[in-house]
């Protein structure tokens, strides 16, 4: 936990728009932490303020203590991925990597180890003008693994890969941070972070509306819900609702339970001779979860606009 | 405390050479930017070299036209012009002269309106001359030291063509007439006036190392021609010179040391007309002990003719493209959103956007010094092969010439890339640098501006710049038209260029100002 990222109370407003308002968060050493959110809600602005690019109006953005712009050869402490797009198109993948390795005092040799983690050493000398969007992103983590840093901040590393580069950027990150690499990525699709987050930073409106473990989210996401398919829904709605528990229909044979644990409710229906034909304990997925989380915070917008 | 700061120091060096290298690689990894550096010093080069060799004269001896000769030149190198009447003895060991000038008197060609009819009027140019001289030998070019009356700088004691010091005397005239006296003791020699031929005021000492055992002492006069300068018809300015001659009148004629009393006149440097008679002749007429010696022409260092930076013209062109490449450099980083990585990199804005600036100069000055040297030493070796006088310069205005003109590139080009990273848009920035750097210097010199708007511009744009070209300084004992489109600058050279530097110093500031202040 020697390098983490600390954000406190950053606000910005650009004109009369609210990019951040309150944003708070940590980013700690050895796990994948997703900073999730729609579109707008201030992930990008949050990392261009962590990277020293733009200057918050209020709060600060610390790398292991430091504002990033004090860091001494900084992609050493950092390796960022913000556009994959941003390359001088005529210059090849291999020189890219090179004037950043210059510019921190690294080998050449280090452009080569970087090359080859992400596959890219067939095509190291064609010009950047000529990749796809995929070559690009693999060519931006290349740039961001360069200083073997201790911290990754990469925004929505996942747009435009094909599904093998999917599954390819889930295993480096896994990999990555494992290692004991702190790993932020943003994300506006949480399903594009299950299976790789650890952590969640769920954003929404400029500020952190959920800090969770991902394990935490879903078990509070599903706590307590349990479907219920029985032909006589009308004969167990009161039954279980004199049991304290909360009944939604769902659809014509189909409840949906809470507050009322899954053996508690077939003893109740049972012992009140309520015929039911399958009761299943729900598990949220992450994008339910967040949309629960998120919901209001995006009416909210479509309203205000 | 102190070895804290000494390490932070080394560090912020470490840092900065890190991001100076990064930026040389980025230069050298875009091929298209390093191809149109090298086209612009191509051009240069080759324009400079073409125009060179399409510079062509020859002078006529009768029917056959033969290779011009070669400028006389000062001791020190300088092209000179040696030209009057000399009415001389020769001195052996130490000695002195010394003379009661009593009158100085000419005659001036004015313009006339009808082309046969020649229009002289009495009178004397401002830098007529008229005095006494020791000179080596009767050798055009050769060293020497003299006191003289001048038409209208007063009292002067001039030596080796370039020096010339002030006396006190205004004017001469018989009823005021002026003892002027010129002392040889070894290497030295002093110069005197006086009113009265008992007080005697010193002037100023001249020494000539390496002066012979025996030298040239006597009288002298000379007179260089009459400048007008009008304006053109169509924009520009024409000078014109016209025929003038000066007569001084001497007696009480004293030499002492070791000097036969035999004078001798010479025309020296005398133009000898088609007809084989001299042109414009001068004379000494003696009676009575009363000497008048009339001359034409001049002694001082020469302003008009070929100069060496001539086939340099070419920079301009070359010029153009360099600041493309050096706008491309920045901007083609903001239409590619390259300079977050950019800064990534290099989060202390201001040194990264100094380290570029310098990468840039540096890459911009290496390229360029090969360049401005080859074009101005094959140029000058084309152009005197083409049978061109070329008017030479010391050794060192030609080092300031091709260093100072590889050094003008390099702050072009840090000023386009300051104007791009101002602008952030490619063309608006190459406008403006070719604006403010190359329009100014085409436009004073050629045929548009009067001469004063010609040399503002030359002094407050960044084209001031250009002054380190000029090999052929300004001297304020020649009277000459002296205008941009002659080659002559209104600044000095190293201030034309510090002109040019403080723009580009400037204009890097303002950039890395706004870089700091705004989010990239």
């Amino acid at each position: 936990m020697q390098e983490i990222i600390e954000v406190d109370g950053l606000c910005k407003r650009f004109g009369s728009t609210t990019a951040l308002d309150g944003m708070s968060f940590a980013v700690r050493a050895g796990r994948v932490t997703g900073l999730v959110g729609p579109n707008g809600a201030g992930k990008s602005t949050t990392m261009r303020v962590i990277l020293g690019l733009d200057a918050a109006d209020e709060g600060h953005a610390l790398i292991g203590g430091r504002p990033y712009a004090r860091l001494r050869a900084p992609l050493r402490h950092v390796g960022a991925l913000l556009d994959a797009g941003a390359l001088q198109p005529s210059r090849t993948a291999r020189d890219h990597l090179l004037w950043l390795a210059h510019s921190q005092g690294l080998p050449a040799g280090r452009v080569d180890e970087v090359l080859d983690q992400v596959g890219m050493r067939p095509v190291a000398r064609r010009k950047a003008g000529g990749f796809s969007l995929g070559m690009r992103q693999r060519l931006g983590i290349a740039a961001a693994l360069l200083g073997d840093p201790p911290v990754l901040i990469l925004d929505e590393p996942v747009n435009g890969l094909d599904p093998e580069g999917i599954v390819w950027m889930r295993h480096l990150l896994r990999s990555l941070a494992d290692e004991g690499r702190a790993v932020l990525l943003s994300s506006h699709l949480m399903r594009e972070l299950e299976g790789t987050a650890d952590h969640l930073v769920v954003v929404g409106r400029g500020r952190v509306i959920a800090d969770t473990g991902v394990t935490e989210l879903i078990a509070a996401a599903s706590r307590g819900r349990v479907t219920l398919r029985t032909p006589e829904p009308a004969a167990a709605t009161p039954v279980l609702g004199r049991a304290g528990a909360t009944v939604q229909p769902a659809d014509q044979n189909t409840l949906v339970v809470t507050g009322l644990p899954a053996e508690r409710i077939v003893a109740v229906l049972t012992a009140a001779a309520v015929p039911l034909s399958e009761v299943a304990t729900h598990r949220a997925t992450l994008e339910q979860a967040y949309m629960d989380l998120t919901g209001n915070a995006v009416e909210y917008r479509g309203a205000a606009r | 405390m102190s070895t804290v700061r000494r390490e932070r120091e080394s560090n912020a060096g470490v840092e900065f050479g890190r991001l100076l290298h990064a930026e040389w690689t980025k230069f050298r990894t875009v091929r298209g930017w390093v191809a149109a550096t090298i086209a612009g010093v191509l051009v240069t080069v080759g324009l400079g070299l073409l125009s060179a060799s399409g510079s062509h004269s020859s002078c006529g001896a009768g029917p056959v036209a033969v290779a011009c000769p070669p400028p006389p030149t000062a001791p020190t190198g300088e092209a000179v012009n040696d030209k009057f009447y000399f009415s001389h003895r020769t001195l052996t060991g130490d000695g002195g002269i010394t003379v009661r000038l009593t009158s100085m008197t000419g005659r001036i060609r004015k313009p006339s309106a009808d082309a046969g009819e020649r229009n002289v009027v009495s009178g004397v140019v401002p830098w007529a001359k008229a005095g006494v001289m020791i000179k080596e030998s009767t050798r055009q070019g050769a060293p020497y030291a003299a006191v003289m009356m001048t038409g209208e700088h007063g009292v002067r004691m001039q030596y080796n063509f370039t020096h010339d010091l002030a006396g006190r005397h205004r004017d001469v005239s018989e009823r005021s007439p002026l003892w002027l006296r010129l002392t040889r003791s070894g290497d030295t020699l002093t110069g005197f006036e006086s009113a009265d031929g008992r007080t005697w005021t010193r002037i100023g000492t001249a020494s000539l190392t390496g002066l012979p055992r025996s030298v040239q002492i006597g009288m002298f006069a000379t007179s260089p021609g009459d400048l007008t300068v009008t304006q053109g018809d169509l924009g520009g300015t024409i000078a014109a010179e016209r025929f003038t001659e000066t007569t001084g009148t001497f007696d009480r004629v004293t030499v002492t040391g070791n000097a036969p009393e035999t004078w001798r006149d010479d025309d020296i440097g005398v133009t000898i007309g088609p007809d084989g008679a001299p042109h414009h002749p001068g004379r000494a007429v003696r009676s009575d002990g009363v000497v008048a010696v009339s001359g034409v022409g001049d002694i001082a260092p020469a302003t008009e003719g070929l100069k060496g930076e001539a086939p340099l013209a070419g920079a301009l062109t070359g010029l153009i493209l360099v600041i493309v490449v050096a706008v491309m450099f920045i901007t083609a980083e903001y239409r590619h959103d390259l300079i977050r990585t950019t800064l990534l990199a290099g989060p202390r804005r201001g040194r990264t956007l100094a380290a570029k600036a310098l990468a840039l100069g540096l890459v911009v000055f290496a390229v360029a010094l090969p360049a401005t040297t080859v074009t101005f030493v094959v140029g000058g070796r084309i152009l005197r092969g083409n049978g061109n006088a070329v008017l030479p310069a010391p050794l060192l205005t030609q080092v300031r010439i091709v260093v100072g003109m590889a050094v003008l590139f390099a702050l072009a080009a840090v000023l386009a890339l300051a104007f791009g990273a101002l602008l952030r848009r490619g063309i608006a920035a190459v406008i403006t640098a070719i604006a403010t750097i190359v329009v100014p210097h085409v436009v004073a010199t050629t045929s548009i501006l009067p001469d004063g708007a010609a040399r503002w511009l030359l002094s407050v744009t960044p084209a001031a710049g250009f002054a380190v070209q000029q090999s052929i300084p300004e001297y304020p004992q020649v009277l000459a038209h002296y205008s941009p489109i002659a080659g002559f600058y209104p600044l000095p050279p190293l201030a034309g260029l510090a002109v040019l530097a403080a723009y580009a110093a400037l204009a890097v500031g303002l950039a890395a100002f706004r870089l700091r202040r705004v989010d990239a």
